[in-house]
């Protein structure tokens, strides 16, 4: 199963070159992949059945307890299999879509990248893993968003899907690793194993609930997060088709239904989805219904399927579950139909305006085939498989738990405004008289029509053959959602009941909203200024408004531009964090014992002394002459206190560095005092603070033995034994701690190297 | 002698601080300078201060003429240090005076625009 | 830079330079047991070169050292590192001290070893890094 993962990212590798050798055919061939994957899939189908979980170990980071295990039960199955097909056919329909565009090559490499990681995703067992793969969704589906990148509108919309999503992702992380810590495991299958109680009752559960509920919400287009979903159309239609119906944005839903077992069943799970839910598929209808672009009605409603979906597993009844994936599987082969009969209309007419298309139906009677099944399946016309769903849905908001009333009031409103808008989308481009299209409309070719025909014809078939589908698919899929008891049939007719007297009124009404259409949205529009103030305007502004006044601001105050800032932060930061832990933790009083000569205070003072007068005096020379004065008293202490070759050295670097500061210092201008009296007092304070500091702890590790005397012993003893020579200090030179001053001397070179560049780039700047 | 030497390796810090905080980029060079005899003295003194008992075998010998012998380990490591404090000196001696040419001014505050400038080109 | 006027640093410079590159070279080969090495040798050799510097000028002091800096700190890097290759042949750890003492005739004993040979390439190192930090800076003055 990993390497079925992982063929599509290989193939993503050498799609270029197969497109190169291949040209306009590489769409077909291409296709192979997701094709064979779908029956790759399909031969699980039988296993699944009987209740098996499928389940294959990969170590990935053992240590970090990260696997690629990829599980496959009746949900990752439906997933798979959707993406997997609806995958074949959009790169199929890619092909023609994009015929002729110079970067097509980039989309085969995207889409296959993209359908690759969001297998992953479904199949992933493991936390880490399963985040990675999301990620990878949202990183591709940018990439596939932002396809015609040289547009900066279309950027900018690629741009915000991927930071709607990915922020929401992240914050999902978050979310996961403290599941996990409740769970004490990163696996999914050890998570859902878990008695929902344990869970539920943990003291993290809702800080989890609110971070996994931000990821799966703003992925699956959550209101308010639900702005980003019709700015993704930018992309193109394929990309669109493919995106919003199976896939990228139903990964939140697959994270909910997969983790409702686990996590659902708990009072504010059974509140804040189905209420999330239902308020986002209203807005999504209503918005759609004001709409008039072909492929923004489409975006628009994909909002009402996902709250629907994510209200239906809140609710978390069997009923609900049920309607579920029989929802998730009417609205994937609806959704990806329209989305392509949206890109053929777009192509062979030159405009996907609603109110401008008519009569379409004589030139293009395949897509009318097309798209009128397709819309019916979505406004829930019986003998579609969208019927099912409705009334399933229906069904499971009448018994839901919590806030029936107000679910039911939602579900009737979204269900009469989906009839119109699946008649404003099916039927109103293709009656009535032709009307003037700025292309002249024929036929779209076979590639183009090839996924629209089948997966509209599946939606007309999955209704008939209700009974293999159930048998095949659902009778899979809803255990993994709900649980191995599970007692229920689907059937085509249930009797005159509550749900289908609510369908009836709602094609009723529908009719008449689709009727009025124009003066229902003229009406609509009065509301425009509600619209401008929506979390979109929120989001642009905070996002190229708030982030960079924020990112100025700190910026100011952070890197403020003065050497002196960092420094007393650096400074500070260092006397107070090791003041701190040395105060705290050292409690012997420091002895201050001074068993000294004469001319060991004579020496002290004349460092001391040279040291205060290099940095009070306003002469140059005098500065230069007492560092050097600090230096050779430097040189003295070494010869005095046995270091005969820290001396010499001392003295030589000393004579060099004033040769250095002849040739270079008197270039410079005289001392010029630029500080304020206040600022001198702070420095004067930092600087004694620092030096207070260093005092204290020199005389704490004077009377504290805080390193082993043994390895100074060591290398005398071995000085002359070992290493032949007699000047212990050289022999660690040049024979124990070689590489150390093998180190040391590139250091040096390399000093010199980049003294040698800047004279010499001076001598370039001269010359321009 | 190292309760002396801390107090003096204190006053050297708090000197060469106080220079590296001042805004004439020459005083700065004075205490880079500083600061790297400070820092190589705090190791001297931290690692103990013997009077003459160099790290030094005589002749035909085996150990130090005088035991214990001063430690040699932090004298190998100061003595690289000094080598390469004074490349590094060299390097900012150099740089500074690079900036200055460019610039103009001696006064840190004012080089904190320079990219400001560069971009108004 | 400004050239030095003074006739008596430059005719002691002259006989100065080669007692003190004389003397370099002894703290040098000495400094495995007495006061010495590689650093300090290094900063005796390239201080005196740099006192020829002050005393006549920067075109003089090339010719007299005759190679560039830059192929002295190159040298001097390569023969450091390449000190710690024969004990890795013979299936020792890289810088593995190695001794060889071969006799010659009048000099008796002479004792040859990789860190001499490392030492000798910190020496020039130091040598040619000095020298082109103070070179290009009195170059630049010109």
């Amino acid at each position: 199963m990993l390497l079925a993962v992982l063929s599509g990212f290989l193939l993503a590798l050498i799609a270029p070159w197969i497109y190169q050798q291949a040209g306009d055919k590489a769409g077909w061939i291409l296709a192979v992949l997701p094709a064979c994957l779908a029956v790759y899939f399909a031969t699980f189908l039988p296993d699944v059945i009987a209740g098996e979980l499928i389940v294959e170990h990969y170590a990935w980071v053992p240590s970090l307890d990260v696997d690629l295990t990829m599980t496959l039960d009746g949900l990752s199955l439906l997933f798979a299999l959707l993406i997997s097909v609806i995958g074949t056919f959009i790169v199929i329909y890619g092909s023609g879509y994009l015929h002729g565009d110079r970067n097509i090559a980039r989309f085969y490499v995207f889409l296959l990248a993209f359908m690759a990681s969001m297998l992953g995703l479904v199949l992933s067992d493991n936390l880490i893993s399963l985040f990675v793969f999301w990620e990878l969704t949202s990183i591709t589906s940018f990439m596939l968003i932002g396809y015609y990148h040289e547009n900066d509108k279309y950027r900018k919309c690629a741009h915000q899907s991927m930071m709607v999503t990915v922020g929401g992702g992240l914050a999902m992380f978050a979310g996961l690793i403290l599941l996990a810590m409740i769970a004490d495991s990163y696996s999914l299958m050890a998570i859902l194993e878990m008695s929902p109680s344990e869970i539920a009752g943990h003291d993290l559960y809702v800080p989890m609930l609110v971070l996994i509920l931000a990821g799966c919400f703003t992925k699956s287009a959550q209101v308010p997060f639900h702005f980003w979903l019709p700015n993704a159309m930018a992309g193109p239609t394929p990309v669109s088709a493919f995106l919003h119906s199976a896939t990228m944005v139903k990964a939140g839903i697959y994270l909910l239904a997969r983790l409702q077992p686990g996590l659902g069943g708990t009072e504010i799970w059974m509140t804040v989805l189905p209420v999330v839910g239902a308020v986002t598929m209203f807005t999504g209808m209503y918005l759609a219904l004001r709409s008039k672009g072909y492929k923004q009605v489409l975006a628009y409603s994909t909002i009402m399927a996902l709250g629907v979906l994510t209200m239906l597993v809140g609710i978390g009844t069997e009923a609900a579950m049920i309607a579920f994936v029989v929802f998730l599987l009417a609205h994937a082969m609806y959704k990806a139909t329209l989305f392509m009969v949206a890109g053929i209309v777009d192509h062979e007419t030159g405009t996907k305006d609603l109110t401008v298309l008519r009569g379409l139906k004589s030139k293009m009677p395949v897509t009318f085939f097309c798209a009128i099944l397709a819309a019916l399946s979505l406004g829930g016309f019986a003998p579609l498989f969208g019927f099912l769903g409705k009334e399933l849905m229906f069904e499971a908001v009448l018994d839901a738990q919590y806030l029936s009333a107000l679910l039911v009031a939602l579900a009737m409103g979204t269900a009469m405004m989906g009839v119109a808008v699946a008649l404003i989308l099916g039927l109103r481009p293709f009656w009535g008289e032709l009307s003037d299209t700025p292309k002249d409309p024929h036929e779209a070719p076979l590639s183009m029509l090839l996924g629209p025909v089948v997966l509209a014809s599946l939606s007309l078939l999955t209704f008939l053959a209700l009974e293999w589908v159930d048998a095949g698919l659902i009778q899979a899929a809803v255990p993994a959602v709900w649980g191995p008891e599970f007692d229920f049939y689907l059937a085509r007719w249930h009797g005159i009941n509550m749900p289908l007297i609510m369908s009836a009124i709602s094609i009723a009404i529908g009719i008449g909203i689709y009727w009025k259409w124009d003066a229902v949205r003229g009406l609509m529009n009065r509301l425009e200024w509600l619209y401008e103030r929506g979390p979109e305007w929120v989001y642009n502004k905070s996002m190229y408004g708030g982030l960079p006044w924020v990112a100025n601001r700190q910026t100011r105050i952070i890197q403020n531009g003065y050497l002196r800032n960092y420094l007393v932060t650096i400074l500070m930061t260092m006397v107070i964090l090791v003041g701190y832990t040395f105060f705290s933790r050292y409690d012997e009083p420091l002895s201050l014992a001074l068993d000294v000569e004469f001319y060991h205070v004579l020496l002290a003072l004349v460092l001391l002394g040279a040291a205060v007068f290099a940095s009070v005096t306003q002469s140059r020379l005098g500065a230069v002459a007492s560092a050097g004065v600090v230096g050779f008293s430097v040189a003295l202490v070494y010869i005095l206190f046995s270091a005969p070759d820290l001396a010499i050295t001392q003295v030589l670097v000393e004579t060099l560095t004033v040769i250095l500061l002849v040739l270079v210092l008197f270039r410079l201008p005289e001392f010029v005092s630029f500080s304020s009296r206040g600022a001198r007092i702070r420095d004067i304070i930092v600087a004694l603070l620092v030096g207070g500091l260093v005092t204290v702890l020199l005389l704490a590790t004077g009377q504290e033995q805080f390193y082993d005397e043994a390895i100074s012993a060591a290398h005398i003893e071995g000085s002359v034994a070992l290493a032949h020579g007699r000047n212990v200090v050289n022999v660690i030179l040049v024979d124990y701690r070689t590489l150390d001053t093998l180190g040391e001397i590139f250091v040096l070179a390399l000093a010199a190297m980049g003294v040698y560049a800047m004279v010499k780039f001076r001598a370039k700047d001269d010359e321009l | 002698m190292e309760p002396l030497m801390a107090f003096v390796v204190g006053g050297l810090f708090a000197a060469a601080i106080y220079m590296i905080l001042r805004r004439s980029i020459i005083k700065l060079v004075i205490g880079l300078i500083l600061l790297s005899n400070a820092a190589n003295l705090a190791i001297f003194t931290a690692a103990g201060m013997r009077e003459g008992a160099p790290p030094l075998i005589p002749a035909g010998g085996v150990e130090p003429m005088i035991t214990p012998s001063a430690d040699p380990l932090p004298q190998a490591l100061i003595l690289t240090a000094i080598v390469i404090a004074f490349g590094v000196l060299a390097f900012a001696v150099v740089l500074i005076h690079r900036a200055y040419e460019i610039v103009g001014v001696d006064d840190l505050d004012e080089m904190n625009t320079t990219d400001e400038t560069k971009e108004l080109k | 830079m400004i050239k030095s006027k003074s006739l008596i640093l430059r005719t002691a410079t002259r006989f100065l330079l080669p007692l003190q590159l004389l003397f370099s070279l002894f703290l040098l080969l000495r400094g495995h047991n007495e006061p010495g090495g590689g650093f300090i040798a290094g900063l005796v050799a390239a201080g005196a070169i740099a006192l020829y510097l002050i005393a006549f000028n920067v075109d003089e002091t090339r010719e007299l050292i005759r190679f560039s800096p830059h192929d002295l700190f190159g040298v001097g890097l390569f023969l450091a590192c390449i000190a710690g290759i024969p004990p890795l042949l013979m299936g020792h750890p890289y810088f593995t001290a190695l001794w060889w003492r071969p006799e010659f005739p009048f000099f008796g004993e002479v004792s040859l070893s990789t860190p001499l040979l490392f030492d000798v390439g910190v020496y020039l190192t130091v040598i040619g890094a000095v020298l082109a930090i103070v070179l290009a800076l009195a170059e630049a003055e010109d």
